[in-house]
């Protein structure tokens, strides 16, 4: 197999791919399973006028929290940004754009777009301010409103490990939004902790094959960030 | 006297049964899992893709790629299993989910709730509050009665909504009310905490509601 989806590091894999006023997806939620390493390098780069689908916003100083900061996001497409003060500072002076959308609805949008489903229906956010302006129509008695699949110029993802074919598989939690995102990138890249010969993954255990990821960066031992690091004592009994 | 959070939380734990799914807000929600009867078995679902949710770990024990949906360190189960985020709201969309536990700013008395905004304020987002109480089968909410001294249980919420008429049950540190989504029978007081009257609970509360203790 060769290296052609490997790339030395995460500037050299974004490389031809930025542009200003791009549509970018970043998987993760909250700082667990997020492409650290490629959205730093985007901050490197200096793209502006980023539109970002993302679950969240990071927070202040890491992952997506470093391109608010930096003034590159123009517009947030996220269910949940309490995290990060600067997204609220932002938000509510106007400087920035947010288009909030509920959790199962940004996933099922992001899974229809790579999956070549235009729209679909759903009863969340009938009746709120996320259905207003959006077609409603009743099916059975109940009403749903119509929500748009999503793709993005290049989709950001993090995964455990890759082969070099691109196959992918997550560890926990840290999978969230990265199998969805992968497949609705017109590019996909990659940063992964652990990188194997194609044969090593048992191929019943990939999450993502191949065909859906384009570029591959290995960044081993990566830093992990706990947001809430919440324990129990030792003596209860569980 | 009303109840304790910790009181609130067991008052929500009666509604569990065996065998459920069940998923657990932020905040006092959470607590529910402190209570679940013994020998009850109870799949707890995070919707950041897990099932079978364990309690916290021990100290130096926390995996930085094992969060729940409030984003705490937890741990697995015998039972547990990861999947995507559209896995997850497959899950809680197509109604596979029995009971949904969850806090609230506002609730109405036709079992509107509004839990996700206030406007020029405090814009955090919905999260997947939104998804659960259009698509779980039971929704209950677990809240203070009051708010800064102000009533929660409104005639209509004057925040902006997070679900239209998607509330089964309201337990406040006051009292237990059902609404009636699909029919007409509208809200009803079942139940006082101990030592609450029920002049207490009708001045801190603006809704109108059926006496059926």
């Amino acid at each position: 197999m060769s290296d052609r989806k490997i790339y030395a590091d995460a500037t050299a894999a974004l490389d031809g791919l930025l542009t200003d006023g791009m549509t970018l997806m970043s998987g993760g939620f909250g700082l667990c399973g997020i492409p650290e390493t490629l959205i730093d390098a985007v901050k490197d780069a200096g793209t502006t006028g980023l539109t970002v689908i993302s679950n969240n916003a990071g927070v202040d100083g890491i992952g997506l929290g470093v391109l608010l900061e930096s003034k590159q996001i123009s517009t947030m497409v996220s269910s949940y940004v309490g995290e990060n003060k600067l997204f609220a500072e932002q938000y509510l002076a106007g400087d920035l754009d947010v288009v909030f959308t509920p959790q199962g609805t940004l996933s099922e949008q992001i899974r229809a777009g790579g999956a070549g489903i235009p729209a679909f229906y759903t009863k969340t956010g009938v009746g709120t301010l996320v259905s207003e302006g959006k077609e409603v129509k009743n099916f059975d008695g109940e009403d749903y409103v119509m929500e748009r699949g999503l793709t993005a110029d290049v989709a950001l993802v993090h995964a455990y490990m890759a082969d070099k074919e691109g196959n992918l598989v997550f560890r926990k939690t840290a999978r969230n939004f990265n199998p969805m995102m992968a497949t609705a990138g017109r590019i996909t890249v990659a940063e992964v902790e652990h990188l194997v010969e194609p044969g090593e993954i048992d191929p019943d255990h990939i999450v993502v094959p191949g065909i859906f990821v384009q570029r591959i960066v290995h960044v081993r031992n990566p830093v992990k960030h706990i947001e809430q690091r919440t324990t129990r004592p030792r003596n209860q009994v569980a | 006297m009303a109840w304790t959070r910790d009181q609130m939380a067991q008052r929500a734990a009666r509604e569990l049964e065996d065998g459920f799914y069940v998923n657990l807000g932020i905040g006092i929600p959470t607590l529910v899992s402190n209570f679940i009867p013994d020998g009850m078995e109870i799949q707890l679902q995070s919707e950041n893709g897990m099932l079978g949710m364990g309690p916290f770990p021990y100290e130096g024990e926390e995996d930085a790629d094992l969060i729940n949906a409030g984003k705490q360190t937890v741990t697995e189960l015998p039972t547990t299993s990861y999947f995507s985020n559209a896995d997850s709201f497959a899950m809680v969309r197509g109604g596979h989910i029995n009971l949904s536990i969850l806090g609230a700013m506002q609730v109405a008395e036709n079992g509107d709730l509004a839990n996700w905004m206030i406007p020029g304020k405090m814009v955090k987002g919905m999260g997947g509050a939104m998804d659960l109480v259009a698509g779980v089968k039971k929704v209950i909410v677990l809240m203070e009665h009051t708010a800064r001294g102000e009533p929660k249980l409104l005639e209509t919420c004057n925040l902006p909504l997070t679900g239209k008429n998607v509330i089964d049950m309201v337990i406040s540190d006051l009292a237990v009310f059902t609404f009636d989504r699909s029919g007409s029978a509208g809200m009803k007081l079942i139940e006082l905490a101990d030592g609450v009257t029920l002049e207490e609970v009708q001045e801190k509360t603006e809704a109108s509601f059926e006496v059926a203790l």
